[in-house]
């Protein structure tokens, strides 16, 4: 990665960094192609819209996410609302990856 | 047993009598079903390439009458060391957290080898979000600290005390003897993260090719 004129090191991954990541676990969870996950924008519904997306299916999807994105997720953060869309997911992902 | 005793088991071989004969152990709980079909497409294109395969049930799991709740990781480890006896196994196969009841001093493989308290949170998460969906508040820590104490369910599994220690407690330990095989060696996705049960023809054919060169077979 180059970063021009910063004076520091990213603490953190950049958000299309965040976006690839989440992506390539959806479509590793979901079993759908590169194209089909491309295809997500803010709206897409998750949790509640797709049947292949149970609670065990989501409790994988939160271990991906730590270990690939090197995050922890708190029983507390484990609400309904922030998997009901793609957008929502990733806002998630992304306010955690800055508290980490 | 946990008296002790034994029990008999179902086992999934192909046996002929060859020098190379391999223990396969597959995934514990819900990864079980999800990559049965795959490891015994694995196993069948080892036992094309001159490889006997064994897999057996450990108690309470798969075909096995035995209750889930009464098991353990050191009685799994205990019944895992008695199929390797039984079947003169030469190497093991682990997959997953197959691999944290592998016998330790039997040469082989880790295919991907997970931490024994991962598997445990990611189950009291699975139970905590369908609790949620019943409008039921439980965390997935008060799920755990309850199973330790009393035994708990956990995404269908019934888990005895002793079980949700040893997985809360385990140190990821793996033996000197059994060399990781990882996902990335292998391709694909992973197959165990998928929501249902999968099966890639590539990645059954990658991981055995990967076992047949370890064993220097022709």
């Amino acid at each position: 990665m180059t970063a021009g004129t910063a004076t520091a090191e990213p603490t953190e991954p950049s958000r299309s960094v965040i976006d690839t990541t989440l992506r390539a676990i959806l479509r590793d969870v979901l079993a759908l192609d590169e194209s089909q996950v491309e295809a997500f924008d803010a709206d897409t519904g998750l949790f509640g819209h797709l049947p292949e997306l149970d609670s065990m299916a989501v409790a994988g999807l939160f271990t991906e996410m730590e270990d690939r994105l090197d995050i922890v997720i708190d029983d507390d953060d484990v609400d309904g609302e922030m998997l009901e869309t793609y957008g929502g997911l990733l806002a998630f992902a992304e306010a955690k990856t800055v508290e980490s | 047993m946990p008296s002790g005793a034994t029990a008999d088991e179902m086992l999934l071989g192909f046996d002929r009598k060859r020098d190379h004969r391999l223990l396969v152990l597959m995934p514990l709980f819900d990864e079980a079903s999800k990559m049965r079909r795959q490891i015994v497409e694995t196993m069948r294109i080892l036992d094309q390439s001159g490889v006997d395969c064994f897999c057996p049930d450990l108690p309470g799991c798969n075909e096995s009458l035995a209750p889930h709740a009464k098991q353990s990781l050191s009685g799994w480890r205990d019944a895992a060391a008695n199929a390797a006896a039984h079947v003169q196994a030469t190497h093991v196969l682990g997959a997953r957290s197959g691999c944290l009841v592998a016998p330790a001093e039997l040469p082989g493989w880790a295919y991907e080898l997970v931490k024994p308290s991962s598997v445990l949170s990611r189950l009291a998460r699975a139970e905590q979000i369908s609790a949620r969906e019943a409008n039921e508040t439980v965390t997935a820590n008060e799920l755990i600290a309850r199973g330790c104490e009393n035994g708990v369910t956990l995404a269908g599994w019934s888990f005895g005390p002793d079980l949700v220690n040893e997985l809360a407690t385990s140190e990821l330990t793996s033996s000197p003897h059994h060399l990781p095989i990882t996902q990335e060696e292998v391709g694909g996705s992973p197959l165990w993260l998928r929501a249902e049960p999968g099966f890639d023809p590539a990645q059954a054919k990658a991981l055995a090719a990967i076992i047949v060169e370890r064993l220097e077979l022709p």
